[in-house]
Order: structure tokens, then C-alpha cells, then sequence
């Protein structure tokens, strides 16, 4: 079994092997421990003088990359928890993400931020938020998040990686991107197996590699096969794209609903058309995510949805969490957090409308 | 930069053959009058947002920049004029970047804080510069490169936490970096000794880099020091600090000066970088580069008077 982290170290890897401007800079990223999360298991005894284990200095680390990058390198930042990208929020919005286009061009900034994000393991408060929805929309950056979903698979072999897989989307953003990104990993997706169409024979799997020629805005769309024409789309990603997938299943089977899965992998900017695709045959749309509701991703693609479609967007809905901070108590935490349950109850009313 | 790396920028555009002294002359000159010029034109809305005019300084930038190689690198902060100037940048570029016309140094789009042009970079906020000037750094030394970054700072931005994350990386990995301190003694309206507890030199020696502290306002003094540390950084690759206690004439910005006029006068009698480095030149001297420096200005200005402004693509967001 290939899980999503096995997939991510597997992108890291061979983006190193295949860029010698690739660099790591994080804390407690050197072997034996290999990261916190272990994404970056095994690089500092393979590239021993590419992998820079840093102090305690979030800010710091990223603004050092961003000069790196001014200067040809393509250096990676791992920040320990996502909470802490508030830690260098100054240098993400008046730095990295401005430099290309104040400098009229004149600059590019190939360099990749990626996190951990998200809660159910009881870490509290300041270790368990979904703080991308602080990003989204800011010109020059571009925000990333994989799902547990592959084209192909399942990835039996570690050599191999996927189109639409966790580690392809990586490698290919540390390699080829010009502007700055921002991957966001959910953390309960690291153990996740990682699943190709083998694994999904009852669902019809469409990957769409880019939208409008846009780069890295991969996403996957899901139905039931031979289930009758959806009457719902239901919009998601990361780690909450896999409680759609199992929503849909669950509705379409308890209930009767037939639901469209359309799973993002770039946040922003924001790709809407595949959700427009979904909209064209349903009319209505759900927006799932992790993070808290107001003014975030789900508020987005609702918004555009509507914009686009008018009175035929004949209702909408947001699934989302509670607007407190994430409880460290794991009963409270699930209360505050959406779940399974959470989207099915959402889906079934917006059905009803 | 000329094939001379010991004649400093600015003088790119002449063909006048000059003695140091007077190269150097003419570079402080250059800052003075085009900054005098943005003041005295500010008020007639030429220029967009706001500024931060470099008077009295010009002998930090000139001096330090005077011993730079042609890939190194500079990146400058808030008050990013004199350093632009004397790295060599095109005062027309540099005016239509105040005037938001298109031929600005980024095309108008960053104005006055914000510069780019070949190794030289600025950034408005403070602090904010000093970790990317240091990756610059790293990166070039991790290339295999010998280039070395001069930054700069202001004593208001020894406030700055990411500061200090900065120094403690710079240090553990060796990056080939000058960072300059100007300590102009006031930050905005906040005089040093409400802002910096401690002393400004201590903050470097912490983390273990060589500190040099001057107090001077004389170009040769500042060039001589320069000089020094920068073949030492080329030699050991690693970090190192120049203190350069200084004085600002003008005010932060415009208009915004709480210090008494008699204390700004006083500084102007003791502390000009120009009559103390000008003091070394012939009056007839000093009066052919003034004129040829005040009409090159002058030209300059009206040019980028001229230019057009630019215009935003909503197709293509460029």
C-alpha cells in the first residue's frame, strides 16, 4: 500500500534527483527524525548539502527562500504545522507573493511552502486550524492541496508516481513552477492509502490534468457508476474530499440522492469551471471544507456559482466548521469539526429544496 | 558598473575621465540634487505616494557601494534612492518610478520603495528585506558564485524580530553578506533612545559577526572601512556588519520633521557629507561637476515628465 506521505516523499525525492537547484529548509528535517510528519524522510542522507535543518524561524526560512529564489534556486520550506504560517505571514504577502509583479516582471520566484493543516488529533488550538482561507486571493501566490485521489493506481511501486497524485502534484510544482506556491497538506491524509480507479470501481473517475490552460488546476470529478442524472454537485478538497466520496456513496445508497463529486487541487487562484461543468446538470452545489465558514473557500466557489449561473443556481449550501478555534477534547473537536455526518444532513436539505 | 570596479556607480553615463575624489564628489552630489529635486517637485503632485529622501546620508551609500563587483548585490529598504543612484541606477528610471510613468524602474508599479533593476533590489517594509537579502547570499555562495549582498538597514528597523532570525542564519550558514546599518539616530519621529534599548553594535556581536562602527559622514572614511570588510567577505564568505552612525537632514518623509530646526542646522554645519568631502576638491571643481550634475537632473526630470504612464491589461492581469 502506497500511502499519501509515501507519495509526497516520493515527489520530494525525485524532484531532487532531478534539479540540483532544489533545496529543503525546515525544522527537525534531518535524518534520523526526517520531519515531523516525515514527508522529508530520508533527503538530508541523500543530499546532505541541500537539506538545511533551521532554527526556530518561520519568517525567517521563508524569507531566506524567497532570496534564494530571486537568485535561480528552488528552494522548499516545510513549516512544521500550517498554524505557524501566521509566523510568516509578512513575508508571504508583502514579499514572496509581490515581488513578480512590483518588480514589473522583471523577477521570478520558483519557490514551494508546503504544510500540514487540519485537526482530529486532538492537538488544540494552535496545531489543529485550517488557516489557508488566509491566502486565498492574495495576487502571486498560488495555493496547492492534494487529495488521496491518483489517475492511475494503485501506486504499488514508490518509483512510480501518479498523474493527480499527492507526490506528482509536488514534484511538478517544485520543478516547473515560476511563481511561488503554497501546498497545503492535510494532516489525516499522510496514513491515507492512495487510491487510483482500482480502487474506486463504483465511481466514474474523470481527471482533468488543467482547466483553461491554467497551471497545476488539477481536479477530479466523481459520480456513481450508472447511478441516474445527479440532482447535486458537492465541491471539495483535501482531506474533505474523501468524506464526500463517501458521502455520495451513503446518499446515493440510504437516500436516493445522486451527487457530483468535483474535487479541487488548486485553491486559488480560483478554478470554478468544472464546478460550472457539475452546475450545468445538477443546479445545485455544496461547498465542503474544514476550515471555519465565513469568507473562506466554500463562500468563493458559492459566490462564483452564483455570478455565473444567476437563477439557475437553484440553491447552495456551505459545509464547514464551527467558528470557535479547534477544542483539544476529541468529542468536542468532532462537534466543532465537519464530518460524514455533517455533509450528508447538508446535502439531503439542500436535495429537498 | 564599469570595467573599473573601484570607480563607483552613477558615473556610467560620463565620459569625463575623473580622479577618485572627484568621482566620488559627483555621486554625492548626484543623490543631493535629485532628492533635492523630488522635494521641491512633490508638492506640485508630480509624484505619486509618498518618499523618503536620503539627504545627508549620500556618503553611506557612496562610500559603501564605491568597492562593489559588478555581480554583486544590493537590496535596499525604504529610503532606497541614494543607494539606487550610487549603485549606478539611471536617475530618469528612477524619477518615472516616483511619477508612475511606464519607463519607471519596475514600469510604475512599485514606486518609490520598491526598485529593481539588474543586482539591485529595494523593499518599503522594514526588516521584511533582510531574510531575502541574506537567501540572495546563500544562494550565490551555494551556486559556487563569489558575488556578496550589501543590505541595508536603519537603526528603527533593528525592531524587527525577523531581523535577528535573520543574523542567527547568516551566521550558522556563513552567507557572504554586509549588513549596513544606517543609524541616523531617529526612526520616522522616535528618537533611538525610546526604540533601541542596548546598543546597536551588540545585536550584531551576539551572533558572532565582525562589527566595524563608524561615525563619520566623510565618503573616504566610509569607502576606506568598506573596502576592508568587503575583500574580508570575499575572502572568509561569511557575514559581517557596518555600523554607520549618520544624520538625516530632511525629514522621514515630507513634511514630517518634530526635530527643532536649529538641531537640522547644526547638522548640516557639522555633519555634510558634501562639504566635507567637497572641501577636498578645487572651487572650479566642484562648481563643473554641480552644473554638468544639475543639468543631467534637470533633464532627467523633464524626460520622465514626458514618459507615458503605464496601462493595466485586464485581459491578461499584466
Amino acid at each position: 500500500m502506497t500511502t499519501v506521505l509515501d507519495s509526497l516523499n516520493t515527489g520530494l525525492h525525485q524532484a531532487f534527483a532531478a534539479d540540483e537547484h532544489v533545496y529543503l529548509l525546515g525544522e527537525d528535517v534531518l535524518d534520523p527524525y526526517g520531519g515531523a510528519f516525515k514527508v522529508t524522510r530520508g533527503l538530508s542522507s541523500a543530499y546532505p548539502g541541500r537539506v538545511f535543518t533551521t532554527p526556530i524561524s518561520e519568517a525567517g526560512m521563508v524569507g531566506i527562500a524567497a532570496g534564494m529564489s530571486l537568485r535561480g534556486l528552488r528552494p522548499v520550506v516545510e513549516i512544521m504545522f500550517g498554524d505557524f504560517l501566521a509566523l510568516a505571514a509578512d513575508q508571504i504577502i508583502n514579499h514572496v507573493a509581490k515581488f513578480r509583479w512590483m518588480y514589473n516582471d522583471q523577477v521570478r520566484v520558483p519557490m514551494l511552502i508546503r504544510t500540514p493543516m487540519g485537526g482530529r488529533r486532538g492537538y488544540g488550538p494552535t496545531h489543529s486550524q485550517t488557516l489557508e482561507k488566509f491566502f486565498l486571493g492574495l495576487p502571486g501566490l498560488q495555493i496547492l492541496a492534494p487529495c488521496s485521489l491518483a489517475l492511475s493506481g494503485p501506486a504499488n511501486s514508490l518509483e512510480s508516481l501518479p498523474p493527480g497524485s499527492p507526490g506528482e502534484m509536488l514534484k511538478k510544482a517544485i520543478l516547473t513552477s515560476e511563481d511561488p506556491i503554497l501546498f497545503i497538506e492535510n494532516k489525516l491524509l499522510y496514513l491515507q492509502p492512495l487510491l487510483g480507479e482500482t480502487d474506486l470501481q463504483e465511481f466514474e473517475v474523470n481527471f482533468l490534468p488543467e482547466i483553461d490552460g491554467l497551471p497545476f488546476s488539477a481536479c477530479f470529478t466523481l459520480s456513481l457508476k450508472g447511478a441516474p442524472p445527479p440532482s447535486l454537485t458537492i465541491a471539495a478538497y483535501g482531506y474533505m474530499a474523501g468524506l464526500a466520496r463517501q458521502a455520495v456513496y451513503q446518499l446515493a445508497y440510504e437516500q436516493e440522492i445522486f451527487c457530483e463529486l468535483v474535487i479541487a487541487t488548486r485553491l486559488s487562484p480560483c478554478s470554478i469551471q468544472p464546478v460550472l461543468n457539475s452546475l450545468q446538470r445538477t443546479g445545485k452545489l455544496l461547498a465542503v471544507e474544514e476550515g471555519t465558514r465565513s469568507l473562506g473557500w466554500g463562500t468563493e466557489i458559492l459566490a462564483r456559482a452564483a455570478e455565473n449561473l444567476g437563477p439557475k443556481l437553484k440553491g447552495g449550501g456551505r459545509v464547514a466548521a464551527q467558528e470557535v478555534p479547534v477544542p483539544a477534547s476529541g468529542p468536542l473537536e468532532n462537534q466543532v469539526l465537519p464530518g460524514l455526518s455533517d455533509i450528508i444532513t447538508a446535502a439531503a436539505r439542500l436535495n429537498r429544496l | 558598473m564599469t570595467s573599473d570596479k573601484e570607480i563607483p556607480g552613477g558615473i556610467s553615463d560620463t565620459t569625463v575621465t575623473m580622479t577618485l575624489f572627484n568621482a566620488l564628489y559627483r555621486s554625492l552630489y548626484l543623490i543631493r540634487c535629485f532628492e533635492e529635486t523630488v522635494l521641491e517637485n512633490f508638492p506640485k503632485g508630480v509624484f505619486f505616494g509618498t518618499t523618503h529622501t536620503y539627504l545627508g546620508q549620500e556618503a553611506d551609500a557612496v562610500g559603501v557601494l564605491s568597492h562593489l563587483k559588478e555581480n554583486d548585490i544590493v537590496f535596499s529598504n525604504h529610503r532606497c534612492h541614494g543607494h539606487f543612484l550610487a549603485y549606478g541606477g539611471d536617475p530618469r528610471a528612477l524619477f518615472g518610478e516616483l511619477m508612475g510613468r511606464a519607463t519607471g524602474v519596475c514600469g510604475g508599479r512599485g514606486g518609490s520603495q520598491h526598485l529593481q533593476w539588474r543586482n539591485f533590489y529595494s523593499n518599503g517594509v522594514l526588516g521584511g528585506s533582510v531574510p531575502a537579502a541574506t537567501g540572495m547570499a546563500l544562494a550565490e555562495k551555494l551556486k559556487g558564485n563569489p558575488s556578496l549582498v550589501v543590505t541595508f538597514l536603519g537603526d528603527g528597523t533593528l525592531g524587527e524580530g525577523v531581523v535577528y532570525e535573520s543574523l542567527n542564519m547568516a551566521a550558522l550558514w556563513k552567507a557572504p553578506i554586509l549588513y549596513v546599518v544606517e543609524n541616523n539616530h531617529i526612526a520616522q519621529t522616535t528618537p533611538i533612545e525610546l526604540a533601541v534599548a542596548g546598543s546597536p553594535s551588540g545585536r550584531f556581536s551576539a551572533f558572532g559577526l565582525p562589527v566595524t562602527e563608524l561615525d563619520t559622514s566623510d565618503v573616504l572614511e566610509i569607502s576606506t572601512a568598506a573596502k576592508t570588510i568587503l575583500s574580508e567577505i570575499r575572502q572568509t564568505h561569511a557575514p559581517q556588519a557596518l555600523i554607520l552612525n549618520t544624520c538625516r537632514f530632511g525629514p522621514h518623509s515630507k513634511g514630517d520633521d518634530t526635530r527643532p530646526p536649529e538641531r537640522l542646522a547644526n547638522l548640516r554645519a557639522e555633519r555634510d557629507p558634501l562639504t566635507i568631502h567637497g572641501s577636498r576638491l578645487s572651487p572650479v571643481e566642484r562648481a563643473e561637476i554641480e552644473s554638468l550634475v544639475n543639468q543631467h537632473i534637470e533633464a532627467a526630470f523633464q524626460q520622465a515628465m514626458q514618459d507615458p504612464f503605464p496601462t493595466y491589461d485586464l485581459e491578461n492581469g499584466a
